[in-house]
């Protein structure tokens, strides 16, 4: 048995209380003790904490702000829900054709990531937020103009607007802006889990073998990593990429919990979601990610009784948190509780990246 | 302290340099301008493959620019670099450290929020080969190359008696541990030639010491040229073989220590011109 260190300890405490989190709302919703709106919510409580993670992978480990994650899902929802309309036939298994469908999407996100990438790597800060912001609208735009459809003489695709000339046994998949209708609703709580539980692995062990390393060196001082060899481009390049295909994976699994999906669904707003869950959470802190994207989708159903005031009050909880966590007179009482009840000082921790 | 580093060239990652007389690095009428200003002009210099040189002069005589030079964070705009017999044109900062020079800044650069082994892991980059999915999925190639990283970064923190200061955090280290970190990085790319820009700048007597004597324990291990710009005078005269004076972009001496002490012109540039009467 390999001695554990410290960082592949706290990975490790992380997949366990996944797993927990599972086992006890899979326990409690089996026992039907969950509510209607909780159970609706499960889905997209694990997109968008798979979103938060992918997010933080670009913004918190590569160190560049990412305005148009968005965009990546949107990719992967159009695209895995099109490969699983089509794949009806071919694949009857549902968590089969999820699955394939997910990976479909994923593909797809990161080709989008690949092209969106090449220009928007070379610039840097804030310009490289303001590029990624207009790609996720270009991606939105393209798709509420996108028209697929499928007849017995294969696939069609078109811009313009709807598809003439099709037979009779044609089938409309994407229909510009209505988006993708009558969607087979097979996304399962559990395939959400195991999608996080996957993009768990993929950037725990990224951020912890030699490509995570160059990653972060890039961050922290691109001029040094350049010295010493490390092709930056590259590097940028493997976490943009990443991070793009595990938001299609996400976006594939979100577009098949609804029955009809639209680009409206993937705008602005929703890449600034994900990125208050990255900051709320921590740059690079992946369990920040995953507890700020679970309480924050689900805070706003519980403030559903505060009606008017649901998004004033849902605000104010946001900068509370952030004048709270860092407050130096708030941090140092809460040091102080945490000497009273554990009897030690925070360890000073020198591995904190992941 | 070296010592304990002795089976070092024995280790997989250094390969064998034969020890043959040809210059490492060779620069001909080597210059830059910005807009007009002739920052470095007709820079020649040549240095052995194991010589210790220092590149020295008063402050804005174009020291850091020829490092820039070299490194290819500015590209000549005249003369050629050769490494090792070979024409450096075109190359860029990471191309040119893949062909054999690594260096250190003058204002530390370290990656500091990661841990000092993995600076060092950082530096050994382009010697490992394990695809990114071996890293995701863990695969052989990952536990077998992280092995041999891991060990060789203790063996190359040795140096400096820094191995257990391993799981450190590099940003917090204390300065001098940092420029000497700085250095571990930038051996751990296997260089042919080692650029060390001020070293003992801002270090406390005890350690400038231990400096000399690692310097050339280190050009006796791993068999590689030194190149250093310093002010430190003493250190300078202390280690360099051979010291080329540096004033107003333009080389205004070369020579041993002991002719460029006595140097009038050099003495001119650092002290200015004594008044006639």
């Amino acid at each position: 048995m390999k001695k554990l260190n410290h960082v592949s300890r706290r990975n490790f405490l992380t997949y366990a209380l996944v797993l927990l989190a599972y086992a006890v709302l899979q326990f409690l919703s089996v026992q039907g003790s969950l509510s209607y709106s909780l159970t609706g919510m499960l889905v997209p409580i694990c997109v968008y904490v798979v979103m938060a993670i992918s997010l933080n992978l670009t913004v918190g480990v590569l160190g560049e702000l990412s305005l148009g994650h968005a965009g990546f899902m949107s990719v992967g929802a159009f695209m895995g829900t099109a490969a699983a309309m089509l794949l009806e036939n071919a694949i009857p298994s549902d968590p089969l054709r999820l699955a394939v469908s997910m990976v479909i999407g994923a593909a797809f996100a990161a080709l989008a990531g690949v092209i969106i990438g090449i220009p928007v790597l070379r610039l840097n800060g804030d310009y490289l937020a303001i590029v990624t912001l207009a790609f996720g609208e270009i991606i939105k735009t393209i798709f509420n103009n996108l028209y697929l459809a499928v007849d017995s003489n294969g696939l069609h695709v078109s811009l313009l607007g709807n598809i003439q000339g099709l037979d009779t046994d044609a089938r409309e998949i994407i229909g510009g802006p209505m988006g993708i209708g009558s969607i087979s609703r097979i996304s399962s709580f559990t395939a959400g889990i195991i999608l996080v539980l996957l993009t768990l692995m993929v950037v725990f062990n990224l951020v912890n073998s030699r490509a995570g390393r160059a990653i972060m060196a890039i961050r922290d001082n691109s001029i040094a990593a350049e010295s010493v060899g490390i092709n930056i481009t590259k590097y940028k390049m493997m976490a943009f990429v990443t991070s793009a295909a595990l938001a299609g994976a996400a976006g594939t699994l979100f577009a098949m919990n609804y029955s009809t999906i639209t680009a409206n669904k993937f705008d602005f707003n929703t890449s600034i979601l994900v990125l208050v869950f990255v900051v709320l959470g921590g740059l690079g802190n992946m369990q920040g990610s995953i507890i700020a994207a679970a309480a924050l989708t689900i805070l706003p159903e519980a403030l559903r009784e505060f009606a008017d005031y649901r998004m004033l009050v849902y605000a104010i909880v946001l900068i509370l948190v952030m004048l709270v966590t860092n407050n130096p007179t708030i941090r140092m009482f809460l040091d102080q509780v945490r000497v009273r009840l554990i009897g030690r000082k925070k360890k000073e921790d020198f591995n904190d990246a992941v | 302290m070296l010592s304990k580093l002795v089976p070092v060239p024995s280790s997989a990652m250094i390969p064998d340099r034969d020890i043959d007389k040809s210059p490492i690095l060779e620069c001909v009428n080597l210059g830059i301008t910005f807009g007009g200003l002739k920052a470095v002009e007709d820079f020649n210099l040549t240095i052995g493959r194991t010589e210790i040189a220092g590149l020295i002069g008063p402050n804005g005589a174009g020291k850091t620019t020829v490092f820039n030079l070299l490194t290819k964070v500015y590209q000549p705009t005249s003369g050629t670099i050769l490494l090792d017999g070979k024409d450096t044109h075109g190359m860029n900062t990471m191309q040119v450290n893949r062909a054999g020079i690594a260096r250190t800044f003058q204002n530390i650069r370290l990656f500091s929020s990661l841990s000092v082994e993995d600076n060092v892991k950082i530096g050994m980059n382009d010697q490992m080969h394990y695809p990114m999915w071996s890293g995701i999925f863990r695969l052989p190639g990952y536990w077998k190359e992280e092995k041999i990283a891991h060990d060789r970064a203790l063996e190359l923190l040795s140096i400096f008696d820094m191995q257990d200061l391993a799981k450190v955090r590099a940003g917090s280290l204390p300065y001098g541990a940092q420029r000497r970190l700085e250095i571990v990085r930038a051996l751990a790319t296997n260089p042919s030639l080692l650029l060390l820009g001020e070293p003992a700048a801002d270090v406390n007597p005890s350690e400038t010491a231990e400096l000399m004597e690692n310097s050339s324990k280190i050009r006796d291990t791993f068999h590689i040229a030194i190149l250093l710009i310093e002010h430190d005078m003493n250190l300078v005269m202390n280690i360099c073989e051979g010291i080329c004076v540096l004033s107003f972009g333009q080389i205004i001496a070369k020579g041993s220590p002991a002719d460029i002490q006595s140097n009038p012109t050099v003495i001119e540039a650092y002290l200015g011109k004594r008044k006639e009467a």
